[in-house]
């Protein structure tokens, strides 16, 4: 007889689920679209003006991302998964926006590198008049 | 790190067919670069500027954070779609590590373009490639291109 192995999603893991997280408020400056434009090596000209594509990366929901470090579990490396991002309006220097986000799905995979636990977040990103510029979707695994 | 401004003659949904390919794009991200990245984005984690961290992860040293791959794959599809060209869409997954100071080569292919609420739609598969030419970061993303009509 073998013994069930412990599952390593934790109920404070699981209380985490769909419980809605922000805003956290960014002022979009034009030195932050420079820095990040800079950082990617993406010389165009059209950063100076409007986020490149990935820049919601920049404007962080830290007390959910914390959650997802901190949250009581035996796996304790991590690596990000995966991306996805929708845009609906363009992210422009002055918009202030804010972003809210959820942990959606939690699962447990055997991988390559033993147990695997991988977390899927869903961030909302609205701007100063209250639409949603962009939707992610983050999945991070803890191994 | 001189950089040349290209001026891309502006790509129409009429220029592009399934199977066409996006201009390759070949990044070469140093260490310095990653933590630029780290400033730029947030992601302070260590295992992306600290190799004894690294290697204590079980990690060979450190590595490129996964959303400046994305990044990357973001530069290939804007450079393509030019000015008038809007990203819709952006996603990919992280199969495999890239590492500083390696070449990470970025590549996309059209793979479906149709009209939708009268906006010129073109998806794309894209991709990065480590030096051996494995599929590290599979990933899609779709454009609305402006149209001749």
């Amino acid at each position: 007889m073998k013994l069930a192995e412990a599952s390593v999603i934790t109920d404070e893991l699981k209380n985490l689920l769909n419980v809605e997280f922000g805003p956290e408020v960014y002022e979009v400056e034009k030195g932050m679209l420079k820095k990040f434009a800079d950082a990617v090596g993406d010389p165009n000209p059209l950063w100076r003006k409007v986020a490149p594509p990935t820049f919601a990366t920049a404007l962080r929901l830290d007390e959910l991302t914390q959650k997802m470090w901190t949250v009581k579990c035996p796996l304790t490396r991590f690596l990000n998964a995966g991306n996805e991002l929708e845009y609906y309006q363009p992210i422009k220097v002055d918009d202030v926006i804010s972003v809210t986000g959820k942990l959606a799905d939690i699962r447990e995979r055997e991988g390559k590198m033993g147990k695997m636990l991988f977390m899927t977040l869903e961030l909302t990103y609205k701007n100063q008049k209250g639409e949603t510029v962009i939707k992610g979707r983050n999945t991070i695994i803890r191994y | 790190m001189g950089w040349s401004i290209k001026v891309a003659k502006q790509v129409f949904y009429e220029d592009v067919e399934v199977g066409s390919e996006l201009a390759v794009l070949v990044k070469h991200p140093t260490t310095m670069q990653l933590v630029k990245w780290a400033g730029a984005s947030g992601d302070y984690y260590p295992i992306h500027y600290d190799k004894d961290f690294a290697q204590a992860n079980g990690l060979p040293g450190v590595i490129v954070h996964g959303w400046l791959t994305c990044s990357f794959l973001g530069q290939l599809v804007t450079d393509w779609m030019g000015e008038k060209g809007t990203l819709a869409k952006l996603g990919c997954i992280y199969r495999a590590m890239h590492f500083p100071c390696q070449n990470i080569t970025c590549k996309g292919k059209v793979t479906k373009k149709y009209v939708q609420d009268d906006k010129y739609y073109v998806d794309c598969e894209v991709w990065a490639e480590n030096p051996k030419g494995e599929r590290t970061t599979p990933g899609s993303a779709t454009v609305i291109l402006p149209s001749r009509s």
